[in-house]
C-alpha cells in the first residue's frame, strides 16, 4: 500500500488559548521507524506526542495510527504505549507490578505475564531488580523500568518524551546505544522527542525539526544536517556562519550573493531564490579550509586576517575576520606535532579563506 | 566550658519541653486520671461519687442494651465514614484538578459553613427534614409521595446529620492528598489501558491512601462520640453511646457509670485508630 503509515498526522494544529502549541503540522511516519521531533524546549514536541498517545484532542487536524483515523479515540484504547519524560512510575507497585500492568490491563493470563515480563526485564538488564520499588532505584534503572513497561505490550509505537534527559551524560551516551540496538531488535516505530541534536542525529532515521509548533523540515540527518531549507534549521543543527546579502546572480542549482561588505559568494541555491531578493548564505565552518596561497580563480575565495585560534584536539578553531565580518572555520589537526606553531596561523596573519559552492547554502531571509 | 553547654542545652530542651509538657498534663492527663479514678468508684446516697472502689461500673458497661448501643454507634459512623467518603472523594478531585486560584476559593467555599454555629446548621437541616418542611413538601407537591415520610427521629435522619457536619473533615484531608497527586501517574495507567474505573482502584485509590486515611479517622471518632446531632436529629428517640455518657453525666447523675463507658469508648476509637494507621502504614511503605 502506497499510504502505508505507522502514524499520521494531518494538518494538526492545537491552540491553547490563542497560542499555537502545534502550529499545522503534518508528518507520515514509517512502519519501524526511528523518527524524532527535535526542537528547542516550548516548540511544541510534547504536545505532539500527547496528541498522538490521545492525552491531547487537536484544535482541527488528524491523527492516524495504523491507518485509523484516531478521532476521538481515548488513550487507553490506542494501540501506542508511551515512556513519559517523568518517568511516571507507579510509586507503589514493585517492578514486576509496574511492568505487568499493562498485561493485565489487556487480560493476559497469569502465566503468560510472567513470561513476557520476564523477557521484557532480561531486554532492559533489570530481572535482578524485579522485587524493587522505582523509589530504590536510580535514574537510569527507572529509565528502563519505563522502557520495559511500555515495551512490554508490543505497541504499534513507542512515544518516548525526552527519555534520557534526566540522565548523565556517560549514562545518556550508553543509553543511546541500547535504545537504537533494542528498536532494531524488536522492531517497533519510536516516536523520539529531544532537544539535543546530537542525540536525535546518532539515533535517528528520520528527524522532524521543529520551531514554535510548526515542523520546519522533515528529513534523514544527513538531509537536515547538509540541506538544510531554512535559516533556522541550519543555526539549530550544528553551527553555521551566516552572511547575509542580496541575490546579484542565479545560475541554475547556484546563486550568487553580495553580502553587506561588498564581498560575492556562491552558493547552492535553495528555497528558488531569485535575483534581488534578501538572502542568507549558510556555511559550516568544517567546510571552508584556511590556505596560504589561494587556488587562482577559485570562487568563494578571499584575503582574511586571522584573529584568534582555539586548539581542541580533534581540530582547530580559527576566528577570522573578513573586513568587518567574523566567521568561524574548524580545521582538522590531521597531522601530528607538539610544535604549536604547526597548527595553522597565529592571531594577526593574513590568510586566505576560500570553500566550494557545493559546500554553502544561499537560503531565504 | 563545655560542661556549662551541656548544662544550658539541657536546660534549654527542658524550656522548650515545659509549655507543651504543661498542657498535656493539665488538659490531658490529669483530666484523663480523674475520669479513671472516678470510673472505680461507687455512689453515695447523694449520688456523688464515693468510696468503695468497685468495678461495677464496668460490668454494668457489658450489659447487652450499652453493647448492642456500641455496636450501632459504631456502625452509624462507619456508614457515615463510607458515605462521607464516596462525596468527598469526587469534591476533592474536582477541587484538585481546578486551575490554581479556583482551588482556593473552593476550599473556603468548603469551610465557610464551620462559620456559622453548628447547632444552628443543624436545626436547620432538622427544618428540612420535618413533616412539614421543605424536602416532604416538594415530594408532596411532585406528586411523588402521598403522606409526608417521617424522616425525623429515625436512624437516617441521625446519618444525614453526621454526614453533613463531618463532610468537610472528609473533603479536606483527600483534597490535601489529591493536590500533590503526579496526574502523569494516571495519564500513564491510562496509556497502559486502564479505563477509568481501573486507573481509580489501582492507582489513585492505594497512592491517596493517606488522605482517605486521615479524613476517615477525623469522620470516625467523632461520629461515635456524638452527642448534639444524635439529640436533635433523633428527636429523642435514636440513643448512641454519646448521648448515653451525656445523660449519666447530666440528668441520670451517674457520674461513675459515664466515666466507665467514656474509657471504654476510648479504648474502642484507639484500638480502631491503630488498625486503621497499621493498614495504612502497610499501603504507603512502598511509596
Ligand atoms: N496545558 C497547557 N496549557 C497551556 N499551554 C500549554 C499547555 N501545554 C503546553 N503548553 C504550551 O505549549 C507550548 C509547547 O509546549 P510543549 O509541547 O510542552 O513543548 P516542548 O515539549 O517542545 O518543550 C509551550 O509554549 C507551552 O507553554
Ligand atoms: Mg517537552
Amino acid at each position: 500500500m502506497a499510504n502505508d503509515f505507522a502514524v499520521e498526522l494531518r494538518d494538526v494544529v492545537k491552540l491553547y488559548g490563542n497560542m499555537a502549541a502545534v502550529d499545522h503540522v503534518s508528518m507520515s511516519i514509517r512502519h519501524n521507524e526511528f523518527f524524532s521531533l527535535l526542537g528547542p524546549s516550548g516548540c511544541g514536541k510534547t504536545t505532539c506526542l500527547r496528541i498522538i498517545a490521545g492525552f491531547e484532542r487537536p484544535t482541527s487536524g488528524q491523527v492516524l495510527i495504523d491507518n485509523k483515523i484516531m478521532g476521538l479515540t481515548p488513550p487507553f484504547q490506542r494501540n501506542v504505549n508511551t515512556v513519559f519524560q517523568s518517568y511516571a512510575l507507579f510509586p507503589h507497585m514493585t517492578v514486576e507490578q509496574n511492568v505487568a500492568f499493562g498485561l493485565e490491563m489487556k487480560g493476559v493470563s497469569r502465566a503468560e505475564i510472567n513470561r513476557r515480563v520476564g523477557e521484557a526485564l532480561e531486554l532492559v538488564r533489570l530481572p535482578h531488580l524485579a522485587k524493587r520499588y522505582p523509589k530504590q532505584m536510580s535514574g537510569g534503572q527507572q529509565q528502563r523500568v519505563a522502557l520495559a513497561r511500555a515495551l512490554v505490550n508490543r505497541p504499534k509505537v513507542l512515544l518516548l518524551d525526552e527519555p534520557l534527559g534526566a540522565l548523565d551524560l556517560k549514562l545518556r551516551k550508553e543509553m543511546q546505544i541500547e535504545l537504537k540496538t533494542l528498536q532494531r531488535d524488536v522492531g517497533i516505530t519510536f516516536i523520539y522527542v529531544t532537544h539535543d541534536q546530537e542525540e536525535a542525529l546518532t539515533m535517528s532515521d528520520r528527524i522532524a525539526v521543529m520551531s514554535h509548533g510548526k515542523a520546519l523540515q522533515i528529513g534523514s540527518p544527513l538531509e537536515i544536517y547538509e540541506r538544510p531549507t531554512c535559516k533556522f534549521v541550519a543555526d539549530f543543527i550544528g553551527e553555521t556562519n551566516f552572511l547575509e546579502g542580496r541575490v546579484t546572480a542565479v545560475n541554475g542549482e547556484f546563486a550568487t550573493l553580495t553580502i553587506r561588505n561588498g564581498y560575492v559568494f556562491t552558493g547552492r541555491r535553495v528555497n528558488g531564490l531569485q535575483v534581488g531578493e534578501v538572502a542568507t548564505l549558510s556555511v559550516r565552518p568544517e567546510k571552508m579550509q584556511l590556505v596560504e596561497h589561494p587556488v587562482e580563480g577559485s570562487a568563494n575565495t578571499y584575503e582574511v586576517t586571522v584573529f584568534s585560534i582555539a586548539y581542541v584536539g580533534s581540530d582547530t578553531r580559527v576566528i577570522i575576520n573578513l573586513g568587518d565580518q567574523r566567521l568561524d572555520v574548524w580545521e582538522q589537526n590531521s597531522t601530528s606535532t607538539l610544535n604549536p606553531d604547526d597548527y595553522f596561523f597565529k592571531p594577526g596573519e593574513k590568510a586566505w579563506l576560500t570553500f566550494k559552492p557545493e559546500n554553502a547554502l544561499v537560503l531565504a531571509q | 566550658m563545655l560542661q556549662t553547654i551541656r548544662e544550658r542545652r539541657g536546660l534549654q530542651v527542658l524550656g522548650l519541653m515545659l509549655p507543651g509538657g504543661f498542657w498535656l498534663i493539665v488538659f490531658f492527663a490529669l483530666p484523663l486520671a480523674l475520669i479513671f479514678a472516678i470510673s472505680l468508684m461507687s455512689r453515695d446516697e447523694l449520688s456523688r461519687p464515693a468510696l468503695p472502689l468497685t468495678l461495677a461500673n464496668y460490668q454494668q458497661t457489658f450489659d447487652p442494651l450499652y453493647i448492642n448501643l456500641f455496636l450501632f454507634s459504631i456502625g452509624l459512623s462507619l456508614l457515615t465514614t463510607l458515605i462521607t467518603l464516596i462525596i468527598a472523594f469526587p469534591v476533592a478531585l474536582f477541587m484538585a484538578r481546578l486551575p490554581r486560584r479556583w482551588r482556593t476559593v473552593m476550599t473556603l467555599l468548603v469551610m465557610i459553613p464551620f462559620w456559622t454555629n453548628f447547632l444552628v446548621r443543624t436545626y436547620a437541616l432538622q427544618f428540612l427534614m420535618r413533616a412539614n418542611g421543605p424536602i416532604n413538601t416538594l415530594l408532596l407537591n411532585l406528586g411523588l409521595i402521598h403522606e409526608p415520610i417521617q424522616m425525623l427521629s429515625t436512624p437516617f435522619a441521625v446519618l444525614v446529620g453526621l454526614v453533613y457536619g463531618e463532610l468537610p473533615f472528609m473533603i479536606l484531608p483527600l483534597y490535601t492528598s489529591l493536590e500533590k497527586f503526579d496526574w502523569s501517574i494516571v495519564e500513564a495507567a491510562q496509556d497502559l489501558g486502564a479505563d477509568a474505573l481501573r486507573t481509580l482502584v489501582r492507582v489513585v485509590l492505594p497512592l491517596t491512601a493517606p488522605g482517605i486515611l486521615a479524613g476517615s479517622i477525623l469522620v470516625f471518632v467523632p461520629s461515635v462520640g456524638s452527642y448534639i446531632t444524635v439529640e436533635l436529629m433523633g428527636g429523642g428517640k435514636i440513643n448512641m453511646i454519646g448521648r448515653v455518657i451525656a445523660q449519666q453525666f447530666g440528668q441520670s447523675g451517674n457520674w461513675p457509670f459515664g466515666s466507665a463507658i467514656s474509657l471504654i469508648l476510648m479504648v474502642v476509637v484507639t484500638v480502631a485508630a491503630l488498625v486503621y494507621f497499621r493498614i495504612g502504614r502497610g499501603e504507603r511503605s512502598a511509596l
